[in-house]
C-alpha cells in the first residue's frame, strides 16, 4: 500500500481577484520523486510556498507528513528540506560551518551533527575543502553541499526549485545521482525544473497552467497520451496556450 | 588568431568591412586569489553571424561580454568590435553596440514606453526611426506601455529589456543569458524572434547555458572555466563527436544505469531523458553485443539504438577530455 506523503485537496491560493494556484489536488508518495513542472507564472512557486508551511492558503486541503498546512506549519517546517537554486548556503561561513549551523537548526545534537559532518564531508570528497568559505567552492559543489544539507536532518520531503540551474552537464547528472540516492532511502523528493530531460528522471510530473494542473502521470503515459516523443513536446502542447507568463 | 582570417575566404587585405568581433587571447584575472575567469579565449564572429558562447555558471560568459561591451577591461589580450579597440575605442563602441545584461537592468520606475524612449534619446535617435527593429516584439508589450518597468512580469522585462538594447539599430547585439530560468515555451518563442533579428542583418552574441539551443547557432563555442572547448557549426562538432554512441533503455532505469557504470566494457554512460547514452569499448561491434551484456547481466525489455550525439553528448565527451 503506497503511503502518500503530500495530500492535497483543491489547495487554492488567492491574491485579491487573482487566483495563483487554483484547486490543486495530487497525492505524492513515499520516496517518490515527484516532477513539478510549469511555465513561469503557472503558480508553481505560490503552491510550493504552501506546500512548505510558509503561505496559508485560501482555500483547499493539505496535509504534508501528516500535518496540516493551516494549524502545523511549524511542525511541517521540521519534517521537510528545502533547497533552491538562489538561496542554499551561506557564502561567509565555511563548509564545516553551514553543516554544523544547519544541522542546529534543524535541532540535531552536537553528536550527530559532528557524526554527520564527517560523514557527509567524506562522502562529498570535500576533505581539503572543509574549513574554506562555501564562496570559493564552484556551483557544482555548492549544489550538491546545499543538498545534502537540505537533507541532513533525514526529513520525509525534500523540496527542490531548479537545484539544477546553470550546471553543467556531468555535474547535473552527478546531481540527480544524489536525487536517487536519497529516494532509494525513503525521502520524498518533491522537484521543479525546466530541464525536460530531468522530467525523465522523475517516478510522476505534473504539468501545471495557469493556476491548475493539466497533466499528471508518469513521463511514460504522459508522451503516450499526448502522442509526443518527448516530454519537452509534451510540455510544448500543454504551455502553449497558456494566459499568464510570470 | 592569425589561422582565423586565413580560414575566412575574404583575405584581410580585401575586406570591406570589418568582422564584427575578433578576440584574440582575450583574459580576465580577478581578486587577490587571482581567480583566472577567462582564459585566453580566441574568436571570431562575422557579420550578420547569430553566435552562441555555450557554457555552464562560472564558463566565463558574462566576463567576455563585460569586455567586449567595454565595461570591464581585459587583463591580457585584447579584441575588436566592429574594427574598433575594446580599450582604446570604448567611445565608439559604446555608440554603436547594444547589450542585454542577464540581470535585468532598466529604469524601475519608468514606464516601458519611458524606458524606451529613454534609451532612443540617450543614443540620439527615436522610437520611430528604428521602430521596424522591434515592432514585432514591442507590439506584444504595447497596451502595457504605462505600466513601470519593475511591475512587468519576467517574461515582459525581458522582452523590453531587449527592445531598449535594439531602438539604436546596433551593429552587434550582445545578449547574455537571455532565456536563464525561462520555461521551454518561452524559451522558442525567444528563440524565435532572434531569428526575425538576424534576417534584419543583425549580428547577435549569446550566451546559453542550455545546450539544446546550440543547434539555433549559426557557430557556437562550448565553454567551460574560462576557456573554449571546441568552436565550430553545431553540425560541424557533432560530426567531429569521435565515437560510436548508443541510446538505451531498459524496464529499471536506475538498475540500468548501475550495469552500464561497472561494466569493464563500457567506455562511458550517463542518463539522458528517458534513455542511457553509453559508448563502448573496441570489442562491441553491434547492438545485439550491447542487448546479450546487458540481459546476461539482467535487465529486461531492453532497447538499444545507435544515435547521432547531441550537443549536450559533445560538451560532456569533451569535459571528460
Amino acid at each position: 500500500m503506497k503511503e502518500a506523503v503530500i495530500k492535497t485537496e483543491n489547495l487554492t491560493k488567492r491574491f485579491g481577484d487573482f487566483i495563483a494556484t487554483n484547486a490543486l489536488t495530487l497525492e505524492v508518495y513515499t520516496g517518490e520523486i515527484f516532477g513539478f513542472l510549469g511555465a513561469n507564472g503557472a503558480g508553481k512557486t505560490t503552491a510550493m510556498r504552501m506546500l512548505c508551511g510558509l503561505s496559508i492558503p485560501s482555500s483547499g486541503n493539505a496535509t504534508i507528513a501528516g500535518y496540516d498546512v493551516y494549524r502545523e506549519t511549524e511542525r511541517i517546517k521540521k519534517n521537510i528540506g528545502y533547497m533552491s537554486q538562489k538561496f542554499s548556503l551561506y557564502e561567509d561561513l565555511t563548509v564545516l560551518e553551514n553543516i554544523r549551523f544547519f544541522g542546529g537548526i534543524y535541532g540535531l545534537s552536537d553528536d550527530e551533527i559532528a557524526r554527520k559532518s564527517d560523514a557527509l564531508i567524506t562522502q562529498l570528497g570535500l576533505q581539503n575543502e572543509a574549513k574554506k568559505l562555501v564562496s570559493g567552492l564552484p556551483l557544482g559543489w555548492k549544489q550538491k553541499l546545499s543538498f545534502s544539507v537540505a537533507v541532513l536532518h533525514q526529513p520525509k520531503i525534500v523540496f527542490l526549485d531548479e537545484p539544477t540551474g546553470g550546471v553543467d552537464p556531468v555535474t547535473r547528472r552527478q546531481f540527480w545521482n544524489l536525487i536517487y540516492d536519497a529516494a532509494e532511502k525513503g525521502v520524498t523528493v518533491f522537484v521543479t525544473t525546466h530541464y525536460m530531460d530531468e522530467a525523465e528522471y522523475c517516478n510522476r510530473v505534473s504539468i501545471m497552467v495557469d493556476g491548475k494542473i493539466e497533466a499528471l502521470d508518469t513521463p511514460h503515459n504522459l508522451k503516450k497520451k499526448f502522442n509526443a516523443f518527448s516530454m519537452d513536446e509534451v510540455f510544448y502542447q500543454l504551455a502553449r496556450g497558456a494566459q499568464r507568463a510570470e | 588568431m592569425l589561422q582565423y582570417y586565413m580560414n575566412t575566404t575574404e583575405p584581410m587585405s580585401t575586406r570591406i568591412t570589418p568582422p564584427a568581433i575578433v578576440a584574440d587571447n582575450l583574459t580576465k584575472v580577478y581578486g587577490a586569489e587571482k581567480t583566472t575567469a577567462v582564459n585566453a579565449v580566441s574568436f571570431m564572429v562575422e557579420r550578420g553571424e547569430l553566435f552562441g558562447l555555450i557554457g555552464p555558471d562560472g564558463a566565463g560568459k558574462t566576463s567576455i561580454f563585460r569586455m567586449l561591451t567595454t565595461l570591464l577591461l581585459p587583463d591580457g589580450g585584447n579584441a575588436l568590435v566592429d574594427g574598433h579597440d575594446i580599450v582604446k575605442d570604448y567611445q565608439q563602441i559604446r555608440h554603436t553596440v547594444g547589450y542585454m545584461p542577464g540581470k535585468f537592468s532598466l529604469y524601475p520606475d519608468l514606464t516601458i514606453a519611458e524606458n524606451l524612449n529613454f534609451f532612443a534619446t540617450v543614443f540620439n535617435t527615436t522610437i520611430e526611426e528604428n521602430y521596424h527593429l522591434i515592432k514585432d516584439i514591442y507590439v506584444q508589450l504595447e497596451r502595457f506601455k504605462d505600466r513601470r518597468a519593475g511591475k512587468l512580469s519576467g517574461g515582459m522585462k525581458q522582452k523590453l529589456a531587449l527592445c531598449c538594447a535594439l531602438i539604436h539599430k546596433p551593429t552587434v547585439l550582445f545578449l547574455d543569458e537571455p532565456t536563464t530560468g525561462v520555461d521551454p515555451v518561452s524559451r522558442k518563442e525567444f528563440w524565435e524572434m532572434l531569428k526575425r533579428l538576424k534576417e534584419q542583418n543583425i549580428t547577435i552574441l549569446v550566451s546559453t547555458p542550455y545546450m539544446d539551443e546550440a543547434t539555433l547557432c549559426d557557430r557556437i563555442a562550448l565553454m567551460q572555466q574560462g576557456s573554449i572547448l571546441a568552436i565550430d557549426t553545431p553540425d560541424a562538432i557533432i560530426k567531429s563527436y569521435p565515437d560510436i554512441l548508443y541510446a538505451i533503455r531498459a524496464e529499471k532505469m536506475p538498475a540500468l544505469l548501475k550495469v552500464l557504470g561497472t561494466s569493464n566494457t563500457v567506455a562511458t554512460s550517463y542518463a539522458f531523458g528517458e534513455y542511457a547514452h553509453a559508448t563502448f569499448k573496441e570489442h562491441i561491434h553491434q547492438e545485439q553485443d550491447i542487448v546479450s551484456m546487458l540481459q546476461y547481466a539482467g535487465m529486461d525489455n531492453i532497447e538499444v539504438k545507435r544515435i547521432q550525439p547531441t550537443i549536450e553528448d559533445c560538451f560532456i565527451k569533451l569535459l571528460h577530455a
